[in-house]
């Protein structure tokens, strides 16, 4: 395997919940991420999918230094960089960009779309000299698909597809080395959202960037990634390859959410098997004992509730080579086929 | 039938013009059937329900034209308490965000019973037991004691299940879901579709399921209507349009979504933006995007032509289409 780009290591944020007014004391935590671990290799995409409140924008915004983890490391290229700060923190800034899921509301409304995806060399002018600046962001919008003639216009004239792309231009103005995306085409029609798409991975070939690809949509993060990771309650509980993941899960979660997914296919309707989870999400801020998704599960037993289950190989899969043979965090972890195949 | 639209015309009146939202949309739903309205933002799909349901807000909005006959009569001669005699009773919309379509400081049980106050007349307890039967109906843990909670107290699936219950209180004949799930994550979005589809057929109810996830339309729907800048522009039962789509806009969207079954290399992209309401395009309104666009689809509007039995397309080259 090619060298990580980037390290996360049990990377954890809780939020703290407070009583009382004067005499704040805590009595409790969301525990909005709870011990997240993952590589990424320079050039590759690795997609991030859970259901809502699962933490995968908090991981996002971890990515970015937006927020400061509560315990663990993100390591960019062997350095930690959540304890970074000051001078050396904007330089590792500069090689990882953040590009937002609601371009409706992550572009400022008074600024022209030249001063939007401009702003960025206000706070690094090493990467364009003051001079240089137009005609850089003039360039930048010809390469995500814009006319070069709009850099005076203000965001509201343009389309959602379009606003997506400026908010990608202004991702990609420093040059970066690493693009986080946080639902970045959820917020679009299904038509531009193919533009979009194509748009990301063209710019990937191009500039040799990384992705981390943060979606709920399984079928769009297949579509884009080379890795998938599945989170469920703050933790990734099932991570692989897309083929490993897609097509031979062995974590119960994975299989539940594949087979929810609808298909584009009336005739798989009858034969497809669905496995319906029963009741909701458990909250962040009272997360099960042992297996956080023990109290959904079909296969739960005592042990579950005892035992928190690592993110590992699973023992059964251990001594075999093939695509059931990748981290889960299962006791009971076996492979089922849940998405029809062609 | 149960509903039939004919020649339905809405527009608005805005600040910077007239917008044609819904241009001569012609449909039907029979008893226990489920029709589907695809389309992408700003197609109409929504303001032909609004319609429908007379919730259209008037003004802006203005019905131009057409006829909505449900159960043999015009809904648009009637007087606006004759239309609210239907509306529940007769028919009832499930809205897409469940939190702000319920009354924040009332609680769920005072706003399912209403539909039993209002309506029938019933007395409070009376009601109150009634809702709770509802919410026993839709499957949500513990009736009895969450019964007096409000929608805050409630996740978004079961909140959404308190819509349906709500809609389904006095067993209307046809309902209109908009958008129902895609505010749910996936997991849930499955318990809640399949509820919808059982209490259909246990009630044999007709379903408008406004939608555009093209997943969601081939798990449940019997027949397809897609819409484009006020107009349908393919209407067929579900499994011969994704088989062979007979619009090149519905091949477009068929093609450009990715599946979850196989990792293809490029998607394919339909070209171009939806059209603006205010300027809709002469001729075809998908010309420009189209890439089978002769000189006869900037000029003539197509007509909604018969392709075969039960299936209608407004292209002037079905045929090519049909054929790939």
């Amino acid at each position: 395997m090619a060298e990580a780009i980037l390290e996360v290591r049990d990377l954890v944020k809780h939020y703290p919940l407070t009583q009382g007014i004067l005499f704040k004391k805590q009595v409790g935590a969301v525990k909005a991420v709870d011990g997240v671990s993952f590589d990424l290799v320079a050039g590759e995409t690795l997609g991030i999918v859970g259901e809502s409140g699962c933490g995968k924008s908090t991981v996002a915004k971890m990515l970015v230094n937006l927020e400061r983890p509560t315990a663990g490391q993100i390591k960019y290229k062997g350095t930690d960089i959540t304890k970074m700060s000051g001078k050396a923190l904007r330089s590792v800034r500069r090689n990882i960009q953040m590009v937002f899921q609601d371009p409706y509301t992550s572009l400022n409304p008074r600024m022209t779309v030249g001063d939007i995806i401009g702003e960025p060399y206000e706070i690094h002018p090493e990467v364009a000299p003051k001079g240089d600046r137009r005609r850089k962001v003039q360039e930048l919008l010809d390469v995500v698909g814009l006319n070069p003639e709009y850099i005076n216009r203000y965001p509201h004239q343009f389309s959602g597809g379009q606003r997506q792309r400026i908010g990608i231009a202004r991702g990609l103005a420093l040059q970066p080395e690493i693009i986080v995306a946080d639902e970045p085409v959820s917020a679009l029609d299904v038509s531009v959202q193919a533009q979009v798409v194509n748009l990301l991975e063209r710019l990937q070939n191009e500039f040799s960037l990384s992705y981390v690809f943060i979606a709920h949509d399984l079928s769009i993060v297949r579509h884009i990634s080379d890795r998938v990771g599945v989170m469920y309650l703050g933790r990734i509980v099932e991570i692989g390859r897309d083929a490993e993941i897609y097509d031979h899960p062995t974590h119960p979660y994975t299989q539940a959410l594949l087979s929810a997914v609808p298909v584009p296919d009336p005739s798989a309707r009858e034969h497809r098997e669905r496995i319906i989870l029963s009741g909701d999400v458990p909250s962040p801020a009272n997360i099960p004992s042992g297996c956080r998704f023990r109290t959904r599960c079909w296969k739960a037993q005592e042990r579950c509730t005892l035992e928190v289950p690592e993110l590992a190989v699973p023992a059964v899969f251990q001594l075999l080579e093939g695509p059931a043979h990748h981290p889960s965090a299962c006791h009971f972890a076996e492979e089922k086929r849940v998405v029809p195949s062609e | 039938m149960l509903l039939e639209v004919r020649d339905l015309q809405v527009e608005f009146k805005t600040r910077d013009g007239i917008a044609k939202a819904v241009n001569g949309v012609t449909y039907s739903v029979a008893a226990g059937e489920t029709l589907a309205v695809l389309g992408e933002s700003g197609s109409g799909k929504s303001v032909t329900a609004q319609a429908v349901m007379g919730i259209l807000d008037m003004p802006p909005g203005r019905i131009t034209g057409g006829e909505i006959v449900f159960q043999g009569q015009d809904l648009l001669k009637l007087k606006e308490d004759e239309r609210r005699k239907i509306r529940g009773s007769g028919m009832a919309m499930i809205f897409q965000d469940a939190l702000s379509s319920l009354n924040p400081v009332l609680s769920v049980g005072a706003q399912l019973g209403e539909m039993y106050s209002v309506h029938r007349g019933m007395s409070r307890a009376d009601a109150k037991a009634k809702a709770v039967e509802l919410m026993d109906r839709v499957r949500i843990p513990a009736a009895k004691e969450r019964v007096g909670q409000y929608p805050h107290q409630f996740s978004g699936g079961m909140r959404q299940r308190i819509m349906i219950a709500m809609a389904m209180a006095l067993e209307p004949a046809l309902i209109i879901a908009d958008e129902p799930t895609t505010a749910l994550d996936v997991t849930v979005q499955a318990q809640v579709m399949d509820l919808l589809a059982e209490l259909q057929r246990e009630m044999n109810m007709g379903l408008i399921l406004i939608t555009h996830d093209l997943g969601v339309v081939a798990d449940v729907a019997d027949r397809i209507a897609v819409m484009y800048a006020g107009r349908i522009v393919e209407e067929a039962p579900v499994h011969e349009i994704y088989k062979a789509p007979a619009h090149p806009y519905t091949r477009g969207l068929l093609d450009s979504i990715p599946r979850l079954d196989q990792k293809g290399q490029e998607l394919y992209a339909i070209k171009g933006l939806p059209p603006n309401l205010m300027h809709i395009p002469s001729g075809c309104a998908f010309h420009p995007r189209c890439p089978m666009a002769q000189d006869v689809c900037r000029t003539d509007v197509p007509p909604l032509a018969n392709v075969s039995e039960g299936r209608r397309s407004a292209c002037h080259f079905w045929k090519e289409c049909l054929n790939g």
